[in-house]
């Protein structure tokens, strides 16, 4: 199977949810288990939290972008915002650093896109902004009785 | 979904019910709400009832862990039951296990603390 789709909204917290609830409607096509719906969920919440706490400081008159592409049994997410950049990537990613401690951030959502996606790659550019573009590998066939 | 709080105050412990999805836009409510719970009724522990929460990401963990720190400080213990598989992962990534007691349920979790429900 093929198929696409993109979806751009507010930066505003209230679309943490829609953004994830969306994304797992387009993933259901490809017959995922519970558990898969909840490690997309949760990786897209991740991704666009980030985008709009850190890469536009809260500011709600921006735009986050999210692009999915399923190709067979794979599922690719890019979601991206034009804010401020990450200054540096790797300690970004390590567990338990938050750039934001003031906010009771965990520091845990890299640790958590990464555990629960196959691949992260993240691209981020001063001042123009982050892409943060991840893959997910489904289980080919489900067999129900065997 | 939005999240939904019942907080319950028995003896010094604070019972804490989520149900829904605890992120970062349910977050700030939740600390503000469970803040002015602990100091109302003055209490020194915490138990995390999750059972009927959907959903949550590292946002939620942040909340868990900034409460832990003032229990902490006021020399008390947090208690985290129900949990499901889901949240149980992001506890074990996060290491939360290693400063935050798991039990199966409620009433077990209030025995340990010395409160009979």
């Amino acid at each position: 199977m093929n198929n696409s789709m993109q979806l751009q909204f507010k930066s505003v917290s209230t679309n943490e949810g829609f953004a994830r609830v969306a994304v797992a409607a387009f993933v259901s096509q490809i017959d995922p288990t519970m558990d898969e719906i909840t490690e997309i969920k949760t990786v897209v919440s991740e991704a666009v939290t980030n985008a709009i706490i850190h890469g536009y400081e809260e500011d709600p008159n921006q735009t986050v972008y999210i692009e999915c592409e399923i190709n067979d049994n794979q599922l690719s997410i890019v979601i991206e915002d034009h804010g401020v950049g990450i200054d540096n990537i790797d300690l970004a990613k390590e567990p338990l650093y938050t750039s934001k401690p003031e906010l009771e951030r965990s520091g845990m959502g890299f640790t958590i896109m990464e555990n629960f996606m196959n691949k992260v790659d993240i691209h981020s550019i001063k001042g123009k902004g982050t892409t943060v573009r991840m893959v997910k590998d489904f289980q080919k066939s489900k067999s129900y009785c065997n | 979904m939005q999240l939904a709080t019942q907080f319950i105050a028995l003896e010094n412990v604070l019972v804490v019910r989520l149900e829904g999805e605890l992120d970062h836009h349910s977050a700030a409510h939740l600390k503000m709400e469970w803040q002015e719970q602990m100091q109302k009724n003055n209490s020194k522990h915490v138990v995390l009832n999750l059972e009927n929460l959907q959903f949550m990401d590292s946002s939620g963990l942040g909340v868990v862990l900034g409460r832990y720190k003032e229990v902490q400080q006021i020399g008390g213990e947090m208690v985290v039951c129900s949990i499901s598989n889901a949240v149980k992962r992001l506890f074990d990534l996060s290491g939360l296990f290693k400063i935050v007691r798991l039990e199966e349920n409620e009433a077990f979790a209030l025995l340990t603390l010395g409160v009979a429900s």
